[in-house]
């Protein structure tokens, strides 16, 4: 009798997980630093490594990875939705102010 | 909710007395509380990061953080990492049933977790010294000609958002190292926590804005207390395990607040 997220796995992975994400934070301290790209180009490319971080540690460190199928995609695409959802709604909002002239 | 229904294997045909039917999602409640409790407050730094990332691409933006911030952050950021790992140590050992490590990986996740919070107390004095402010906040004497006190009366947005995204950040850390004082401890974290208060509002001095900050600690001292009394138990694997997934959210909300605040306004 077990639960869904007990597993026989080796603790090994986890360390390669710890190792992987100390090793994104500096790549992204190395590109911050050394401004690689233009503002609105390394707002994306750190968004992009913050979200292959997150990823990380959702799957393996929060153990979403061994949960049930339904509990896993319910709870990724709801929250992916909504962050769709947000930017939809903000950014164009955002925008429109400057075009308007408000101060 | 009985511990049977917990396990997968409980699942047989309806009609038979003592036989429970499947949880929907192969997880106890308590577990499935978190996730959803997790997903909401996502939200919420997902609303804060969408405010900070129009700021930072439609405002002409400054970007005062030198070498000094950015190492200081980096090592914050590892803190973080490895209490994640600690964190899982914790899990791990509390599946096996080993209470002693079990609290002593819980112990050093709480480590990280001061340490983060000890190192963010140290920057934020440090900018505030030196003249980053809020509009209406009381300025610090002779900085006004300082480069922070131009950004935060040129773009106040900077401070807004700086203290904004690292204040609230910084409360859920709080709550977490309490949070896992409660699971590691139980009541002997009580009077621990009331000491930390104590001693923190007599030793930081009156003008740091922690001498008030340090009052989360009292509060959070009145809430563990009504919990540990009201409803005492033994924490068992389950539990460390919700609280372990607490922990690696807060992880995980500043692998986006690191590179968007500190590396997004790195001094050139």
């Amino acid at each position: 009798m077990h639960d869904a997220a007990t597993h026989d796995d080796s603790k090994g992975q986890y360390f390669w997980v710890w190792g992987a994400l100390l090793v994104l934070t500096a790549v992204e301290v190395w590109l911050g630093y050394r401004q690689v790209f233009e503002p609105v180009r390394m707002l994306e490319v750190l968004l992009a490594l913050s979200v292959v971080k997150s990823a990380l540690i959702i799957a393996y460190f929060m153990h979403l990875k061994f949960e049930r199928p339904l509990m896993r995609w319910l709870l990724v695409v709801s929250v992916t939705a909504c962050f769709i959802i947000m930017y939809f709604f903000f950014f164009p909002d955002a925008g429109r102010i400057l075009t308007i002239g408000v101060k | 909710m009985s511990e049977i229904t917990l396990q997968d294997d409980a699942v047989i045909a309806h009609g038979h007395a003592g036989e429970f039917e499947a949880p929907l999602f192969g997880a106890y409640s308590k577990k499935v509380g978190m996730w959803l409790f997790l997903a909401s407050d996502s939200l919420t730094f997902g609303a804060l990061l969408f405010a900070f990332s129009y700021n930072r691409i439609y405002t002409s933006w400054p970007t005062p953080f030198g070498k000094d911030s950015i190492i200081n952050a980096t090592v914050m950021t590892a803190c973080l990492l490895s209490s994640s790992l600690t964190m899982v140590m914790a899990v791990f050992a509390a599946q096996r049933h080993d209470r002693a490590w079990t609290r002593n990986w819980l112990l050093a996740t709480m480590a990280f977790g001061t340490g983060f919070i000890v190192l963010h107390g140290m920057e934020w004095t440090k900018l505030i010294h030196e003249g980053l402010s809020l509009p209406g906040f009381p300025k610090p004497a002779g900085q006004l000609e300082s480069e922070y006190a131009h950004i935060s009366s040129g773009v106040p947005q900077f401070a807004a958002t700086f203290f904004g995204l690292t204040a609230m950040h910084m409360l859920h850390v709080t709550i977490g190292v309490i949070y896992l004082g409660v699971v590691a401890l139980r009541k002997l974290f009580l009077p621990i926590l009331g000491a930390l208060w104590l001693v923190g509002f007599l030793l930081i001095p009156a003008d740091n804005v922690f001498h008030y900050g340090i009052h989360a600690l009292l509060i959070g001292l009145i809430i563990s207390s009504v919990i540990l009394f009201l409803k005492p138990k033994d924490y068992d694997a389950h539990d460390v395990e919700v609280s372990g997934l607490y922990w690696h959210f807060v992880d995980l909300v500043w692998m986006f607040i690191f590179p968007l605040v500190y590396l997004m306004s790195t001094k050139i």
